[in-house]
């Protein structure tokens, strides 16, 4: 048998083991190559599709890269104006309880903009799944300094690195609130391996579990890379990322209650 | 020998060629295109096939989500 038709005869139904899932939508993103956020949509339409929640899951998109996440993932959505995800969704799922409600928030629109809005949601202990995607970076507005910049990191507005005695100190998001006792579930994830994404899957299903079972707020933190912001390539980012952002942004669950 | 035998579809004209599928495979079946897609990106395709194990590393890393992956016993 030639290798030519011995791989032919792999590729068939019965052995199919990984596809895009259907909640996914056929448009093609446009995030840079090798942006976190892509991987990100995948896993909650992966976990959407396996717990069958389709119709019953609303998203509130960000001002960010993310803003047309709705163009990507077929269920219903609503886009907040900046920073104000969290407030959108409160009222969400008051009024709709058996939906899914989940915002979906970068580290500007979540840490800086947004910042009241995300701290009283989460002291509230709102019903919802925050997404909270940090890649130390406002990426769409070309690669500004945002709360979550590591010291010393070079940014648009931090040409030689941030000064954290003008500028304030990096945030530490996930930290913060899993202090108030409105949030059930804290944890901070990566995408940059097929183990770091088998993870995250499991902690978002966990996040649309506690919606389920009303327990209150999940706050999901991803670090993520932003290749055209950080000006590295993909691979050259999840580098940079394991060697900076992980030391300083610890992997792991804080809180789970 | 592997247990498996495996292989991947890429998507090439939505392929983005950053790479992340290439590094994430265990056994280096993966390279970049000389050649490019329609949008100008040196696709991702499979350079050594036989080493693939169909493990779907390259498929859950890919931010695009334009691989898809099937496995068989080997024979
Ligand atoms: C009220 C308001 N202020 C500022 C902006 C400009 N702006 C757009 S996106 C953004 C920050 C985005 O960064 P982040 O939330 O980290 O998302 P990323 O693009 O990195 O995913 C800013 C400041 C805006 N659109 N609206
Ligand atoms: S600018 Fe950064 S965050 Fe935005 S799509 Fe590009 S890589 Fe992703
Ligand atoms: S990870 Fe996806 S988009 Fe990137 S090179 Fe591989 S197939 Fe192309
Ligand atoms: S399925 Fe696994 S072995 Fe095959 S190309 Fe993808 S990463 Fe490599
Ligand atoms: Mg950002």
């Amino acid at each position: 048998m030639t290798a030519t038709t011995e791989i032919n005869n792999i590729i068939s139904k019965e052995n199919l083991v990984y596809k895009k899932t259907d909640v996914l939508l056929d448009n093609e993103m446009h995030y840079c190559p090798g942006c976190t956020h892509g991987v990100i949509h995948k896993v909650i339409a992966e976990v959407i599709e396996e717990m069958d929640i389709q119709d019953k899951t609303i998203g509130v998109s960000p001002v960010g890269c993310s803003v047309l996440a709705y163009n990507y993932l077929d269920i219903d959505w609503q886009q907040a104006a900046h920073g104000r995800a969290p407030a959108l969704a409160t009222a969400t799922s008051r009024l709709m309880p058996d939906k899914y409600v989940f915002t979906y928030q970068g580290d500007g629109d979540l840490a800086s903009i947004g910042c009241a809005e995300i701290m009283h949601a989460c002291n509230r202990g709102e019903n919802i799944v925050v997404v909270f995607v940090n890649n130390a970076i406002y990426g769409m507005t070309g690669g500004q300094m945002a709360p979550t910049t590591l010291e010393g990191q070079v940014t648009a507005t931090s040409p030689y690195g941030r000064d954290c005695a003008t500028t304030g100190f990096p945030m530490k998001m996930s930290e913060m609130v899993s202090l108030l006792p409105g949030t059930r579930f804290v944890t901070r994830q990566s995408a940059e391996t097929a183990g770091a994404v088998r993870k995250l899957k499991k902690a978002i299903r966990k996040g649309f579990e506690n919606t389920r079972e009303k327990k209150g707020l999940s706050f999901i933190e991803i670090v993520g890379t932003c290749s055209s912001g950080w000006k590295l390539s993909p691979t050259q980012s999840n580098e940079w990322m394991k060697e900076n952002m992980f030391p300083y942004y610890p992997l792991g669950t804080l809180k789970d209650e | 020998m592997a247990k498996f035998k495996g292989a991947i579809v890429v998507d090439t004209e939505k392929c983005k060629g950053c790479g992340l599928c290439v590094v994430s495979c265990p056994t280096a079946v993966i390279e970049l295109a000389r050649g490019v897609n329609g949008k100008g990106y040196h696709y991702a395709h499979m350079a050594n096939p036989d080493a693939c194990i169909g493990c779907s590393s390259c498929g859950l890393v890919c931010p695009d989500t334009v691989i898809t992956v099937y496995r068989a016993k080997a024979s």
